[in-house]
């Protein structure tokens, strides 16, 4: 009981505790979900370089005094247009374009940045801080999680279909170049609000490692999206609680937590492989 | 007014369905040329043939022939520089669901996670469009077609966990329930055992008596007089006459 107490105390006390414990379960249902998507299709790369171009965008709003969040969304839906259309009916290969869009971008927000006064203003948006998260980002956050969450279900069956067999969707009259397109869109649209609430580090974290996790541990897709989600929720309680309880930085102790739950799953799928090679063998005479 | 509502479809494309022109055979090709993809040479010159509904046509050459681009073109995944390509009388895509394409297996990302029963439920969606979700009939179409391609045991399956002759089984059994007519197969029995390669051509052979029809590129000549009617050779992209030694049927006619 004592342990349980324990648990819920800095939650129960602090109002902080309560709105980051929100943020992280809205950031990480969010990211977990369209990680899956990220995992299976290969696109982790993306997700990791649309976290980095982002800064431009938030530099320009910064000087510009528009809405950091606005900045980071034209920036965020630039880069994903960007690599589309340049990767387009195989010109470049995708990994190629990204590479490109990648350094431009975050060589144009450290050239934008250089020429301001002062880096910490920055440093905060980039790195975030799960621990002061306002009402206002939670909203936020709520808002785009609800968008992207939707679009994901509503266009569910066309996401998976056009994800392991794009030709059989071109032959029923699908665009699979549109729908990436549209997963690209509501991808940016979550890395930006992620980024806000806790930081680049933790958005890639959140994106790749859960969805990693729950495909070492199932083979349904709806299955898969749901054991990511319960992962990336457990990692970031832990990851709060052990930042309260031993004055750790959050975001890297969520992370922490993250990687240590699909090392976890690591070491069970290879124990269940090693028992099911060696079982059969005993019993057959 | 709610009845109403459940029955608005949105398709994917303004490609609806068309009935079949009376007397027409499954697949009409006259002097069909076809581009390289974004390139300005030609990967198909001039060739023409006709398919009747409800037989199994081999397309035969060496690797670059042409027969996985002259299977693309009437699938409708590449456009034709000119000639004719009627399919049931139509021009492609007339008809949403009436071709369906099995491309080689290294296209489909087996790995994905997706049983067997929902791989061939995606047969169904060109029926469905956006935003419907499938019906307790198309539940029905899809473990009918299962169950009469034998994987009625495997339909919980993850689809990288069947062989290689059960996932060709699984890719048929869409191209029914999509209810297509005219099955265009690339290299379905490379890489599968004698065993497997004897359910495949036993399954054409079968489905072609209820009037489906087939255009299958293959290599294997071995069972070219037991397991089509006609067959067509292609080389660096002409349609040639067949090679000495190939077999001579009375069954396999040449198409020249």
């Amino acid at each position: 009981m004592t342990f349980l107490n324990d648990l819920i105390e800095p939650f129960v006390r602090f109002q902080f505790m309560r709105h980051s414990l929100l943020a992280i379960v809205l950031v990480g249902t969010l990211c977990a979900t369209i990680g899956v998507y990220v995992v299976l299709r290969r696109m982790a790369f993306i997700g990791d370089a649309l976290s980095h171009t982002v800064l431009p965008g938030i530099v320009f709003a910064y000087f510009n005094g528009i809405s950091l969040f606005f900045g980071a969304m034209v920036a965020g839906l630039l880069t994903a247009l960007g690599i589309g259309w340049l990767s387009r009916r195989e010109t470049l290969r995708e990994d190629t374009a990204i590479g490109i869009m990648f350094t431009f971008m975050f060589a144009l927000g450290i050239l934008l940045m250089s020429t301001a006064r002062s880096f910490r203003d920055f440093t905060h948006i980039l790195f975030g801080n799960v621990l002061g998260v306002t009402t206002d980002d939670l909203t936020l956050i709520g808002i785009v999680a609800a968008v992207v969450l939707g679009a994901l279900l509503l266009f569910h069956k066309e996401l998976e279909l056009t994800s392991f067999d794009p030709i059989h969707a071109e032959v029923i009259g699908l665009r699979p170049d549109r729908l990436r397109y549209g997963l690209l869109i509501l991808l940016a649209l979550t890395v930006v609000t992620a980024i806000q609430a806790v930081g680049v580090v933790l958005t890639s974290a959140m994106l790749v490692t859960p969805a990693a996790t729950a495909s070492l541990l199932t083979n349904r897709l709806p299955r898969m999206m749901l054991v990511a989600v319960g992962v990336a929720i457990s990692a970031g309680v832990i990851g709060l609680y052990a930042s309260y309880r031993y004055n750790v930085a959050s975001g890297a102790a969520i992370v922490l937590a993250c990687t240590l739950l699909f090392g976890l799953a690591w070491l069970g799928r290879t124990l269940s492989r090693w028992l099911s090679n060696r079982l059969p063998k005993r019993s057959k005479p | 007014m709610s009845s109403k509502l459940r029955d608005v479809r949105l398709f994917y494309s303004r490609r609806r369905f068309a009935e079949p022109v009376a007397g027409s055979p499954a697949l009409e090709i006259e002097n069909l040329c076809v581009n390289r993809p974004n390139q300005s040479v030609l990967a198909l010159e001039n060739i023409s043939v006709r398919v009747p509904v409800g037989t199994r046509l081999a397309l035969i050459g060496p690797n670059g022939a042409g027969k996985s681009t002259l299977l693309k073109t009437i699938a409708g995944l590449l456009p034709i520089r000119s000639g004719k390509l009627l399919i049931y009388g139509l021009p492609v895509g007339a008809c949403h669901h009436r071709v369906a394409y099995l491309p080689q297996r290294g296209e489909i990302d087996w790995r994905f996670p997706i049983t067997l029963r929902r791989l061939v439920m995606t047969g169904r969606y060109v029926h469905l469009g956006w935003l419907r979700q499938p019906d307790a009939r198309d539940w029905q179409i899809v473990d009918r077609m299962i169950e009469r391609l034998g994987l009625a045991d495997l339909a919980d399956r993850q689809i990288g966990q069947l062989s290689g002759g059960q996932q060709q089984r699984a890719l048929l059994a869409r191209a029914l329930a999509q209810e297509s007519d005219l099955i265009l197969l690339d290299e379905p029995t490379s890489a599968v055992d004698a065993e497997t390669q004897a359910i495949i051509s036993r399954l054409l052979a079968e489905l072609s008596r209820d009037g489906k029809t087939f255009v299958v590129a293959t290599h294997n000549l071995e069972r070219l007089e037991s397991d089509f009617d006609s067959a067509l050779y292609l080389r660096e992209g002409q349609q040639v006459p067949p090679p000495l030694g190939a077999p001579i049927n009375a069954a396999v006619q040449p198409i020249r």
